[in-house]
Parts: C-alpha cells; sequence; structure tokens
C-alpha cells in the first residue's frame, strides 16, 4: 500500500536557521502519528512542506505518492492541514466560510457534510456568526472543519488543542480518534504529553530539525524509561542494598526507587523484609512521554539531569 | 462537541464508500468559480466603500472642474469640457478600483494569515491569477459603469464606438487587475500598497490627460505622456466615446494587451515559484 506521508533527506533553512536538517519519515495509511519536539523544533515547517506552504530546499515529500511539488494538485487533495496559527477571515461568518473550503477544492453542494462537521465540532450554533465575534477555541474548530471539508485521507493536525478547553478537547479527540477509526491517517502535533501518550500509535521526535526518536510509542516508553516505586517506611531508614536504587527522597520520608522491571519489585519487597522494615505507604510509578521527551529534546542541563538520575543507580 | 452521536456515515477512507481516487484528483471539478466568487462577495459585500465612495469621488472631480472649467477649455474641438472629463474620469476609476481590489485583497489576506484557506486548495496557479484579477476587473467595471450612468444627468454624452470603449475599459482593468496582484504579492506591509498608489498609480493618472488633452501641453511633457502607459488606456477609451484621439486606438490597444500579457507571465511566474506566498 502507498505510504500516506513519505519524506526523504528533507532539509530547509530560513536564514540562519536550519529549520529541517535531512528528515526522513514515512508514516503509513491509517496510522495515528505524534510528530513531538520543543518549539522551533521544525514541526511547523514540516508540515508547512507537506501542505505546499512552504518550499523545502531539497529532499522530496510525498503525500499518498504524489510529490507535493510536481504534482501539487492530487497531493493537496490528499491533505487536510489545520494549521496552528489561529488564521480567519473577517468579512464572512462561519458557515460561508466552509462553503468558500469546499468550493475551493471543487465540491458544491456539500452541505450536509458541513452540518455534521458543525455538529461534530459543536459549531452549529454558531454557523451564521461572523468569525470575528467567535472565540479563540471556536475560531480553532472552526480550522478543524475547514481541513475536512474535502475529507482527506490524511489529516494533519498543527496543535489543535492549544487554548481549547478540557471537555472540547476531549470531544475533539474523540472526533479525532474515530475518524482514525474510519480509516484517516492522522499526523497530530502537540505539546501535550500525554494526548500524545493516549493517541499515538507512533511517535517521532524532532530537535533543531532532525528526527532524534521514531519509534511506537510503546517502545519509547520502554526504551528511554523506566519504572518507578515511590515508598514510605514506617521506621528506619532504607538499607543498604537499596541506596543505589534510590533517585530521589522527599522530606515527607518517601523514597523513590528505580525499577527496571516488574521481577525488581518483588527484589525490592525481599530486601526490605530482610531488614525487617515495614511499609507505610507504596506508590507505583508509571513511565511517561514527559520523561522520553526530556531525555531526547531537552536542553542540555536537563539531559545532564535526566541522565544523572538513572546513573546513580 | 458531540462525538459520541456521530452518525453512521463513514468519512471518505481508503478502501471505504467513498475512496481517495487519484483520478478524480485531477478531473474533479475547479476550485476557481468559488474563489472567483467570494473575490466578487469580499468588494460586493462593502459596496460602500469600495463602489460607493470611489463613484462619489469622480462626480466630485466632474463638479468642480466640470463646471469652473466649462467654456474656458475646449480640449477635443467641438466637445464641451464636462463631456471631454466624463470618459477620462471614468476610465480613471476602472483603473484605480481593479488595481485597490486586487492589491488589498491579497495583502489582506496576508496579514491576516487567511491566505492559507487559498494556499492550501489545488487551485492551479492560471486560476488563482485569473479569480483575483477577474473579480478586481468586475469591481472596475460596476465603478466605471456607475460613473457614467451617474455623469449622463448632468452632461450629454454620445458613444461612436460601444466596442472600443468596452474594450480599452477591459483590458486598462485587466492591467491594473494584474499589477495588482503583483503588488499584493510583493508588498509586505499596507503601506507599501498605499505608497504604490499615491506615488505612481494617482501621478500617472492625473498626468495621462484624464483632465487635459496631451496636445495642450508643451512639447517636451507630450512628449513625455507617451511613456505613460495610462496614456494609451485612457485616449483609446475616450476614442471609443467621441471618435477622436492623440494616437490610434489599434496602437494603443496593442499597447495595453502586450501589457497585460506581460504582467500576467510576470504574475504567473511569481506563483508558479511561490515568491513571497510560499515561504
Ligand atoms: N517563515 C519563517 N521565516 C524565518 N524563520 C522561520 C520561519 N518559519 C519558521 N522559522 C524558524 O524555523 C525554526 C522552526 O520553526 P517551526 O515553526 O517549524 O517550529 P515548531 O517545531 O513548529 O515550533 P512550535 O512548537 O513553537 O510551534 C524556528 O527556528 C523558526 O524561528
Ligand atoms: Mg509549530
Amino acid at each position: 500500500m502507498t505510504a500516506a506521508i513519505r519524506i526523504a533527506q528533507l532539509h530547509k533553512r530560513y536564514g540562519a536557521v536550519q529549520a529541517l536538517d535531512g528528515v526522513d519519515l514515512e508514516i503509513q495509511q491509517g496510522e495515528f502519528f505524534g510528530l513531538l519536539g520543543p518549539n522551533g523544533a521544525g514541526k511547523t515547517t514540516l508540515i508547512s512542506v507537506l501542505a505546499g506552504l512552504a518550499r523545502a530546499d531539497s529532499g522530496s515529500a510525498q503525500i499518498m505518492g504524489y510529490d507535493v511539488v510536481r504534482d501539487y494538485r492530487q497531493a493537496r487533495r490528499a491533505v487536510g492541514v489545520v494549521p496552528q496559527e489561529l488564521v480567519f477571515d473577517p468579512f464572512f461568518n462561519v458557515r460561508e466560510m466552509l462553503v468558500f473550503q469546499s468550493g475551493y477544492f471543487g465540491i458544491r453542494d456539500n452541505g450536509d457534510w458541513i452540518d455534521e462537521l458543525l455538529h461534530h465540532l459543536d459549531l452549529t450554533a454558531k454557523a451564521d456568526t461572523n468569525m470575528r465575534r467567535l472565540s479563540g477555541g471556536m475560531k480553532r474548530r472552526v480550522l478543524v472543519a475547514q481541513a475536512l471539508v474535502h475529507k482527506p485521507p490524511v489529516i494533519v493536525l498543527d496543535e489543535p488543542t492549544a487554548g481549547v478547553d478540557v471537555e472540547l478537547r476531549h470531544a475533539l479527540w474523540r472526533f479525532v480518534r474515530r475518524l482514525n477509526t474510519d480509516g484517516h491517517t492522522i499526523v497530530l502535533t502537540t505539546h501535550y504529553l500525554e494526548e500524545a501518550e493516549g493517541l499515538c500509535g507512533r511517535i517521532a521526535m524532532l530537535k533543531q530539525g532532525r528526527v532524534v526518536a521514531l519509534d511506537t510509542t510503546q517502545n519509547l516508553l520502554a526504551r528511554f524509561s523506566g519504572s518507578y516505586v515511590r515508598l514510605k517506611l514506617v521506621a528506619g531508614d532504607l538499607p543498604p542494598g537499596l541506596r543505589t536504587r534510590e533517585t530521589a527522597a522527599d522530606s515527607e520520608g518517601r523514597h523513590t526507587l528505580q525499577l527496571h522491571d516488574y521481577a525488581d519489585l518483588e527484589r525490592v519487597m525481599q530486601e526490605l523484609r530482610n531488614s525487617g522494615l515495614k511499609v507505610q505507604e507504596m506508590e507505583l510509578l508509571q513511565p511517561d512521554l514527559e520523561e522520553v521527551f526530556m531525555k531526547l529534546t531537552g536542553s542540555q542541563s536537563a539531559q545532564h539531569a535526566a541522565a544523572g538520575v538513572h546513573d546513580e543507580r | 462537541m458531540n462525538a459520541e452521536r456521530v452518525s453512521g456515515r463513514p468519512l471518505a477512507t481508503p478502501g471505504q464508500e467513498a475512496p481517495f481516487d487519484p483520478t478524480r484528483a485531477v478531473s474533479a471539478p475547479s476550485g476557481f468559480p468559488m474563489l472567483l466568487y467570494k473575490e466578487w462577495l469580499r468588494f460586493w459585500k462593502v459596496s460602500v466603500q469600495t463602489v460607493l465612495a470611489p463613484v462619489l469621488t469622480a462626480l466630485m472631480y466632474l463638479l468642480v472642474f466640470g463646471y469652473t472649467l466649462q467654456g474656458r477649455l475646449e480640449p477635443l474641438p467641438g466637445i464641451g469640457y464636462t463631456s471631454f472629463l466624463v470618459p477620462g474620469l471614468a476610465m480613471m476609476s476602472v483603473l484605480q478600483n481593479s488595481f485597490a481590489n486586487s492589491s488589498s485583497s491579497l495583502m489582506q489576506s496576508k496579514m491576516q494569515g487567511s491566505i492559507v484557506f487559498v494556499l492550501l486548495p489545488p487551485i492551479s496557479h492560471r486560476e488563482f491569477l485569473a479569480a483575483y484579477v477577474l473579480a478586481a476587473m468586475a469591481r472596475g467595471f460596476v465603478v466605471g459603469l456607475a460613473v457614467v450612468i451617474a455623469a449622463v444627468w448632468f452632461v450629454h454624452l454620445e458613444v461612436r464606438h460601444p466596442l472600443w470603449v468596452l474594450a480599452f475599459g477591459l483590458l486598462g482593468s485587466a492591467v491594473m487587475a494584474t499589477l495588482g496582484v503583483i503588488a499584493g504579492i510583493l508588498s509586505e506591509k499596507i503601506d507599501q500598497i498605499s505608497a504604490i498608489q499615491n506615488f505612481v498609480i494617482l501621478p500617472l493618472t492625473f498626468l495621462s490627460g484624464v483632465f487635459y488633452s496631451v496636445h495642450s501641453l508643451p512639447a517636451t511633457w507630450q512628449f513625455a505622456t507617451h511613456f505613460n502607459p495610462m496614456f494609451y488606456m485612457i485616449d483609446g477609451f475616450r476614442y471609443g466615446f467621441f471618435g477622436v484621439s492623440d494616437v490610434g486606438p489599434w496602437i494603443s490597444a496593442g499597447f495595453v494587451a502586450v501589457s497585460v500579457a506581460a504582467l500576467s507571465l510576470g504574475a504567473l511566474w511569481m506563483l508558479a515559484s511561490g515568491y513571497k506566498l510560499r515561504h
């Protein structure tokens, strides 16, 4: 099957900034893909090249097998992009915007689908409201609807939940998930790492225009991040055999110990029993994407800090 | 949002009810009519500013200059000054408004970022240019027509060669609309558009023979005027009304048509290369 997105050796420079520095990426049809990275990593630039809003200096990008420069009409028909910037046309109302956008894709009589989009994005009541009179979160939802008017097989969302309240965020994710189950390929950037963790099957992490990690979400979590147990003893101090595992201790007497796997938990308990210590409270800490993210993309100091946690075993 | 209550209709999905069909992608209806319609609506919705205001301005010129100078000047033999003025003023309005429409539309959507809505769809460069140019010409046409219709109430006017009037009206507005597209793409600030309007277009129109016949000018100025492209547009347009002109209509028409072609090629090249629009 043709890849939904295929990117090869993409380079893009803005003045002195190397925004994309040799990106290779292949996203299969039907994937829910996360594009993560700190501010300025090049996520939006990558999306802009895909959407034809920016020209790469070298390298190639294809959507559903169509080159974004040479076969731009086919490529653009295959993709729907929700831009990061909150842009709108103050001359028109919500429904007009959607009718225009449909028309730009050569689609007339798109009323039923527009109604459905308005309904899913909770915009029905605002259909006849001028864009200027919408709140930021509502404008964001209109951008989502505009990206979907032509039912594109590939949907790219550049921080679609920025400025959207919690309830609508969850509803938006239900909607996008449903689009994904229906077969649409989803590419998402977000700074809410729990979102990416919960939604994305695969994740690429970008840093300074390079892909620094590319794997399934599960593998990333397993590879870069360990589990921890946080416990508080009824009395006494940690036995020496456990000190090497300790990564943090707080003023309340809670110790955080690293576990390499779940069998490790049994070893920790054994050690405590051997020393005759009793546990007052205990909590298992799961790996999270934030940690992976910090390790892979964080600043030097953050990297050292993160590395330090694990080296002091 | 009501994602739970989604209807059963599947969205377009690979291998489902409406699979993505690449052949459809090329043969699908074009986005051009909608872009043209949207550009038309954009000025029509605010027609008080975009149509009524320029018509009023032209009528003011007509009243002030026409009535004060009527009888004192006779630029063309047997034609009263006020009558002489009408075609020039109408054409001036056509030219200025055609330029203003395409340049300000592109500029504004660049500033607001809403330009992405027309850059994301599969609209070809030619369709893109044609939509902006035709909408701008439509505004020029509406304004020009309104000026002539309004003027007929005050002034006796006959039209000798209506086809020449139409031809020069359309060609002239095409030149300025295309120039407006180029200016809209090139400019990074509204100020730059106003600068072009105030320091290039306004002087060129005023010095093109709207208010006088070039024969009333000293020889050097007469010579210089022949390098002003607007002169040919206005001269040819006026020929359509009175059957008299400084330069033959075919020469003027040829000159203006070549300008349209050259500017269009330039604009198309800019659009195809993504210059200033696709970074
Ligand atoms: N139009 C532009 N002109 C000049 N520099 C640009 C332009 N667009 C992006 N850049 C630069 O390219 C780099 C990558 O920017 P980009 O917007 O792709 O980052 P991002 O990963 O999307 O960041 P964020 O998370 O903040 O959205 C940045 O250093 C940015 O300053
Ligand atoms: Mg970005």
